[in-house]
């Protein structure tokens, strides 16, 4: 009797002193995958969800987190990113984005992670807790945007990352989360911006701008004949590898290419046009790879393809302009709710460090203009982790799942909903960043 | 018969506006322009129109339920319960939102070709109505936002800029129909990186190589730039004043040789232009304020002024606004400290604060970055409202026309499906001058037949071409 005493004894001890366990009592719990839950309790232990429901009891001296009036949702999921790679857009210096190189999959954006960036503290009080974050947005290697090197094709390997730890290596959900392809396009690649003429008029113009078209088409099929090329290399180096072929000599670049010719990583790949989005396509049965679509500008017959093969895609900034001129005003704005009537699976990004924290307010203006409330929410939690490989881990408030967790006074998309807890695999994340520090200075001047 | 007093009415409003313009219009021959394209434009505006069943956001007295009158370009009534005019147009709103028409107050949409002057650091000689584009498809995705008037302002690469405007966003109208009436003139300045980049050989963002160096390269060199216009200024100014004096007095004499660079700056004295000045820094804000002191004059806004809340107390006690962004950080060097929570320490210390896009997607949901300064920093609904819609109007001195529901103010109204201070509304009907610019369901269902008008001029340019060209022999 003295015996069992002491061993809960120090067992409250042992709860009160690890700070991934505790219980949040009176929640309406909005799981994701469930319907909502009034009034329940969360059982947190070891950073995990152990238990949910209205009639758990909290082991006496354990923590608690009265949540009444509040609501539970998982922590969402930008899956468009390059947080941790890039402090400052316009300093060369503090962007790690755009490497030289035209096939350059042995990069890992994962090392370059600077865990004490600001943009991960800013990005958290808005309840994102997870992020994809890529070796480049896109363009140019050499800096990306500052001009030089050539436009890459393979810019190196994804990583999911948590947005908050001591290390990248504590950050880490998912090293390798995908390996990133830009795929070469006639007009523009992944992202907005590219040209404001579609390839159907640009096809009419004679003149230079007609002469640009001829030249763009022609490096175009140069850039798809030199990605042929790199597939078969590796496909050839993978068979000398498993041969044991005499002389064979490790490729780090071909290394890292067998994960994705094994199926185990996907492919993501950037492509705007519905064209460029077809032939990528085309490439990915051809290679017989697994790919994510990145960042296209518009769906159209492709948004049949991408059902038919179960390509799930990652929809970049709502809030941007319409692809071309003609194109309706609100085309951004409906390109979720396309995808959603197509039943192609779907997540959100941002793709732009600046803006990541705007990430539930862009699923909610896709609400505004037709997208199923449900569905947005989806496409910021479950699919993304389901889409990297982690849905058993992430995106939604499950027993056995790390405790991802924000505690808002309101729905989690909506742009006046305060965020007062935010837990990453359990451990309580400070709602405070160089910001709210600055904030609280000069309120009190 | 109706024709003859809409030309009239119309003529003896421009013939004011004229007056009132002639006064600060040293040619006159832009007061004679707008005079004959505004007979030209003149609203058809004779038409009465009814808001009904709306939940009204009046911005200056409260929310209500009710209608909204709507004659001769004018809001005629507001109130719960109102007299109706027989034979009125008649929009249900069914219970959906109105709220003035948004204001942005830094906007470089409808300009047509590059919106920087760089070649010099004190450009106040060129002008935006110069420019102006009004087929620029930019104005009817900003109408389709909400957005009724703006704030046409140069690029930021001149310590002291070009000449501002202030357009509605009559989509459809020219160049001379787009133009607020009346509202007063501004002008651009800029401090920080972007003047200075010029003078930098290594240049920066967007920086282009230069032959050779600008100056200034330095926020030293930007405060120098701008006391040695002034310096300038103010004696040609003294100049203007003593012959003005002399020819009151009955002398004849001839007049001193008219400088397009100083007019503007001679105006700014006079406090008949507006000063816009973009800007990041406290520093450089605290800068501008003394040397205005030390000239006396004023600066109207602070444009995204990002570190405005580090000097909220310099800014208020100067009577300037500002205009800033709601969330933008990190993007250059001068954004490091700017916070998402500028808007509510500004507006505490008493500065009049708006919400400006400087961009052509942001300015579509102005509504959201006013949700934002609840979001950050608890601002009342009301006052984050006026950040996008009165403040604005106050900042652009046209808030005696614009930026709140009441009656005698011009009937810009949009229609919001939803309580539109969230990012889950969106705008269904937009008026300006009591005119209907915008139907979201107009647009939607006219989306088909324009599809197929476009492709029918695309088959015809196909046509057109193949029976220009040859067929082409097979294997050629």
């Amino acid at each position: 009797m003295k015996s069992l005493a002491i061993l809960m004894g120090c067992a409250v001890a042992a709860w009160a002193a690890s700070n991934d366990t505790f219980v949040i009592r009176n929640a309406d719990v909005y799981p994701v995958t469930g319907a909502e839950m009034k009034g329940v309790s969360v059982l947190v232990q070891d950073g995990k969800i152990a238990d949910i429901g209205a009639k758990i009891v909290a082991p006496k001296g354990m923590r608690v987190v009265d949540a009444k009036g509040l609501r539970v949702y998982p922590g969402m999921i930008d899956s468009g990113t390059e947080l941790g790679l890039e402090e400052i857009t316009s300093v060369r210096e503090s962007v790690d984005t755009g490497e030289l190189g035209e096939f350059m999959p042995q990069l890992r954006a994962l090392v370059a992670v600077n865990p004490g960036s600001e943009h991960f503290g800013v990005v958290r009080v808005n309840g994102i807790t997870s992020v994809m974050t890529f070796p480049s947005t896109g363009g140019r290697g050499g800096g990306g945007r500052f001009g030089g090197g050539e436009q890459q094709l393979i810019s190196g390997q994804a990583a999911l990352i948590h947005t908050d730890g001591w290390t990248w290596e504590d950050m880490a959900v998912e090293r390798t989360a995908a390996m990133h392809l830009l795929f070469p396009s006639i007009a523009g690649r992944g992202g907005r911006g590219g040209s404001p003429i579609p390839d159907s008029v640009l096809e009419l113009i004679s003149g230079t701008a007609g002469a640009s078209y001829t030249q763009a088409r022609r490096t175009y099929e140069q850039q798809i004949a030199k990605l042929n090329d790199f597939f078969d290399q590796a496909h050839q180096y993978q068979k000398e590898r498993a041969a044991h072929a005499p002389g064979f000599k490790t490729d780090l670049k071909m290394e890292a290419m067998i994960p994705v010719l094994d199926g185990k990583v996907p492919m993501a790949v950037s492509a705007g046009r519905a064209s460029a989005i077809h032939d990528a396509i085309a490439f990915a049965d051809k290679q017989n790879i697994k790919i994510v679509l990145l960042q296209p500008r518009e769906l159209g017959k492709a948004a049949a393809e991408l059902k038919a093969k179960n390509i799930p895609v990652i929809l970049g900034r709502v809030l941007a302009l319409p692809e071309t001129e003609d194109d309706a005003y609100d085309q951004a704005f409906t390109l979720p709710v396309e995808a959603y009537k197509a039943g192609v699976k779907f997540a959100f990004g941002t793709f732009d460090n600046e803006f990541v924290r705007n990430l539930p307010f862009e699923a909610a203006t896709a609400v505004a203009f037709g997208l199923p409330y449900d569905e947005a929410l989806k496409a910021v939690t479950i699919n993304p982790a389901q889409i990297w490989g982690v849905g058993n881990e992430l995106g939604s408030v499950e027993k056995g799942k790390w405790a991802d967790l924000v505690i808002a006074t309101g729905d989690l998309l909506e742009i006046q909903t305060g965020i007062k807890h935010l837990y990453i695999k359990g451990k309580e994340v400070e709602l405070t960043n160089k910001q709210t520090r600055l904030y609280e200075k000069y309120m009190a001047r | 018969m109706t024709k003859l007093k809409i030309c009239r009415r119309d003529r003896s409003l421009t013939v004011a506006a004229r007056n009132r313009r002639q006064s600060r219009d040293p040619q006159g021959a832009v007061g004679a322009l707008l005079l004959a394209a505004s007979i030209a434009i003149a609203p058809l505006s004779a038409q009465t129109t009814v808001i009904r069943n709306a939940t009204i956001m009046t911005v200056t007295k409260g929310t209500l339920k009710g209608s909204i009158v709507v004659k001769d370009g004018k809001i005629a009534e507001v109130g719960e319960k109102v007299m109706e005019p027989a034979g009125a147009k008649v929009i249900d709103a069914g219970g959906q939102y109105v709220i003035p028409g948004i204001i942005d107050c830094h906007s470089h949409i409808a300009v047509d070709g590059s919106v920087n002057e760089g070649s010099v650091s004190v450009s106040s000689m060129v002008d935006i109505k110069d420019v102006i584009n009004p087929e620029d498809i930019a104005i009817f995705r900003a109408l389709a936002g909400g957005v009724t008037t703006a704030n046409i302002l140069h690029g930021s690469a001149n310590a002291i800029g070009g000449q501002t405007l202030v357009l509605k966003m009559r989509w459809g109208k020219d160049a001379q129909g787009l133009i607020f009436e009346g509202a007063m003139p501004g002008i651009k300045f800029a401090l920080g990186e972007n003047p200075k980049r010029a003078g930098n050989p290594q240049g920066g963002r967007g920086a282009t190589v230069v032959a050779e160096a600008r100056y200034p390269a330095t926020r030293m060199g930007i405060e120098d730039t701008i006391r040695q216009a002034f310096n300038e200024a103010k004696a040609y100014k003294a100049e203007w004043d003593t012959y003005n004096a002399k020819v009151a007095g009955g002398e004849h004499l001839i007049p001193p040789r008219k400088d397009l660079k100083l007019e503007p700056l001679k105006e700014i004295l006079e406090g008949k232009r507006y000063i816009h000045a973009h800007c990041y820094r406290a520093d450089e804000i605290l800068m501008l304020i003394r040397v205005a002191d030390d000239y006396g004059f004023k600066i109207r806004t602070f444009q995204h002024v990002l570190e405005g809340y580090k000097v909220a107390k310099e800014i208020a006690a100067h009577g300037a606004g500002a205009s800033t962004f709601s969330d933008w950080f990190n993007f250059k060097v001068e954004a490091i400290d700017a916070i998402p929570y500028n808007a509510a320490i500004m507006q505490k210390y008493g500065v009049v604060v708006s919400m400006n896009s400087d961009d052509a997607e942001l300015m579509r949901h102005l509504n959201t970055e006013a949700g934002k300064a609840m979001r950050y920093g608890g601002v009342s609904e009301t006052e984050a409202l006026a950040m996008v819609t009165l403040n604005p109007a106050k900042q652009l001195g046209i808030d005696n026309r614009v930026g709140s529901i009441e009656t005698g103010k011009d009937a810009d109204l949009v229609i919001y499906d939803k309580y539109p201070l969230s990012d889950f509304a969106k705008v269904q009907k937009v008026l300006i001058d009591g005119n209907l610019y915008f139907d979201r369901d107009q647009d939607v269902t006219g989306r088909a037949a324009r599809q197929a008008e476009k492709q029918k001029l695309l088959d015809k340019e196909k046509q057109n071409q193949q029976r220009q060209q040859p067929p082409r022999r097979p294997g050629a």
